[in-house]
């Protein structure tokens, strides 16, 4: 296989048109069962109306999936990646069947994940990511029972809003807790944002017809808390120098987006911390090369642009593959490029604006409630990880083998950037000096049965073995 | 939590059973969204406080919604689609390995890597 692709969404799926187009033989691997992505999810049978209620951006995401359909790629949907390894050989599952597949080039297209948002009462039933609903909605045409409550900060709170309204339903409110000191520094890049103007007025049209219908916004909101004993009961906020409580079954929390990069993390590629917006990333090349020969990221898990720019991104990582397998010479490939780049050079002006706007309140990423439990599989609290800072956790790792955060089956996904937040704070740093986590194989649950199904059922457990400790072996050559 | 929206199409429905009772979905729903639409606000308890959990993230991120899926503990309720005769179960703490005297029967789960990495040393990158 020249090239396998992890990630059907938009930078998956635009690289593996290019790709196909430059005559390279492709795979694309996708956990989901049909191609999309989080931001082009849709049910089985598109449904014409829920289409309407989601915009024309969702509908050029539903034209963008009908082509990969029909361009006759090896596509795997249902299928997860559960290891990699540096020669490119992907460990695959899909239900009870494992396999594997050697690739010359692999993209990483993993897209983006919300940040954690760890306020005291997340873990309870009736507390959901806003992108969460914004599933329900695009998957099963499901909106909220009864109002919903959206607390938060980011362009996502406004689109749901707008969505749910638009479906049907109505929204009790938008408690807002992005600091009133983002509008300033938001300001300066304004210029830059309003090259991309049709971005800012479609904005300002959601804001609008959120008010038309009548959806309460609270502005500067501080010291969330959930309650409710079995489940949600109720949201409770600090606002305008009061304190705030409405009384719902479910609410949607959000901060932001960051890169899903479990599987660069896991591969040992190098990572920087981006100050703006708060996350890890991997170290890329013009093409998404990372510092792991033959990988390359394209798209949100690389830093977060949007699904626009995702599919730029991940055109440009296929013209990269390309030209590394000798499919395309440099002068054809930097041509193919220069319309993308300039695309790109625009739409990052309003990211900037963005991610300034809605730079998440440092107390919506480090709880000040000692209670707060912060690695939700193992139940462990923000007080906890303070503790073992001052013990002398000096990085995730460390604060993993003093509290057991990180080692339940979410692997560390939902609660690094906090504990790391936390560490840092504790230790007077910058959280670029708090080392992340260092995933591990396998990715997601795999079964002895599908690891049997590679190779001799007798060697099941070997097989596993093998891919459990080979990464160890290597670190201490 | 949630309702449908009324919807003009076709919806072929699909009957998986929840702890037993049936429950009817529209064909490609996840199972995590056949629960949350029956009504089960939580589709497990933790194995350290026994507190309830249901869906928080339903992209695959959280494990919050796993539960039995005919028989196998720890499934993503949000990344399976939910198929007929499919035998759901709410997972109480820890998963059960079911006695099926075969080999596929038991589960790697990463909790246990996660231990793996640990004893063998885990250093930061």
């Amino acid at each position: 296989m020249d090239l396998a692709i992890v990630g059907a969404g938009p930078a998956g799926m635009a690289a593996a048109l290019e790709a196909h187009g430059r005559g390279l033989s492709v795979a694309v691997i996708d956990e989901q069962p049909r191609p999309g992505g989080q931001i082009y999810r849709r049910p089985e049978t598109r449904d014409v109306t829920l289409e309407r209620a989601l915009g024309p951006e969702y509908a050029h995401g539903m034209a963008l999936t009908e082509r990969f359909l029909a361009a006759g790629l090896d596509y795997r949907p249902a299928t997860a990646l559960w290891d990699l390894s540096a020669e490119r050989k992907l460990s695959l599952s899909s239900g009870e069947r494992a396999s594997e597949l050697d690739a010359a080039q692999v993209i990483l297209a993993t897209g983006a994940m919300e940040r954690p948002v760890p306020v005291p009462g997340w873990t309870l039933p009736g507390v959901m990511s806003v992108g969460a609903a914004q599933i329900m909605l695009k998957t099963a045409g499901a909106v909220p029972r009864s109002p919903a409550v959206l607390a938060g900060s980011g362009p996502l709170l406004y689109l749901l809003a707008s969505q749910l309204v638009e479906a049907g339903a109505s929204v009790r409110a938008i408690v807002e807790t992005a600091p009133a000191s983002n509008r300033l520094a938001a300001a300066a890049h304004l210029p830059a944002a309003l090259r991309q103007h049709k971005l800012l007025a479609k904005g300002l049209a959601m804001l609008r017809g959120l008010k038309r219908a009548g959806v309460a916004r609270i502005e500067g909101a501080r010291g969330l808390r959930i309650e409710g004993t079995e489940r949600c009961q109720a949201l409770v906020f600090q606002a305008g120098g009061f304190s705030q409580r409405f009384d719902t079954e479910l609410v949607l929390l959000h901060e932001g987006v960051i890169p899903n990069a479990h599987v660069s993390m896991a591969l040992g590629c190098a990572h920087d911390w981006d100050e703006a917006q708060l996350c890890w990333r991997p170290r890329l090349g013009p093409w998404g090369e990372t510092t792991v020969e033959g990988v390359a990221v394209a798209g949100d898990g690389g830093g977060i642009n949007g699904a626009e720019a995702a599919e730029h991104l991940g055109t440009l990582a296929a013209l990269g593959a390309a030209h590394r397998l000798g499919k395309l010479d440099a002068g054809a490939r930097d041509k193919a490029a220069a319309r993308l780049r300039a695309a790109l050079a625009r739409l990052d002006g309003a990211r900037r604006f963005i991610d300034l706007l809605y730079r998440p309140a440092m107390g919506q990423r480090v709880p000040a409630d000692d209670a707060a439990i912060v690695c939700r599989c193992e139940e462990v609290t923000a007080g906890e990880i303070r503790r073992a800072a001052r013990l002398g956790a000096l990085g995730l790792t460390q604060a993993k083998a003093y509290t057991r955060c990180g080692m339940g089956p979410c692997q560390g996904r939902m609660c690094a950037p906090t504990v790391a937040a936390i560490i840092a704070a504790a230790r007077g740093v910058d959280e670029s000096a708090v080392a992340p986590y260092r995933p591990r194989a396998p990715y997601k649950p795999v079964t002895l049965g599908a690891l049997a199904s590679l190779r001799d059922p007798a060697f099941a457990v070997e097989s596993a073995a093998e891919h459990l400790y080979r990464r160890d072996v290597k670190d201490e050559v | 939590m949630y309702r449908r929206l009324p919807s003009n199409l076709p919806s072929p429905a699909v009957t998986l059973s929840v702890d037993g009772v049936a429950v009817s979905v529209r064909a490609g729903e996840s199972v995590a969204a056949a629960l949350l639409l029956a009504g089960h606000s939580h589709g497990r308890t933790t194995p350290v406080t026994g507190a309830p959990r249901g869906p928080y993230c339903m992209m695959g991120v959280c494990f919050d919604c796993l539960v039995a899926i005919d028989r196998i503990g720890n499934r993503q309720a949000c990344m399976i689609e939910a198929r007929e005769a499919m035998r759901v179960e709410r997972q109480t703490g820890t998963r059960q390995i079911a006695d099926t005297g075969q080999i596929d029967s038991g589960q790697i789960d990463s909790g246990q890597i996660a231990d793996t990495g640990q004893i063998n040393g885990t250093r930061s990158p």
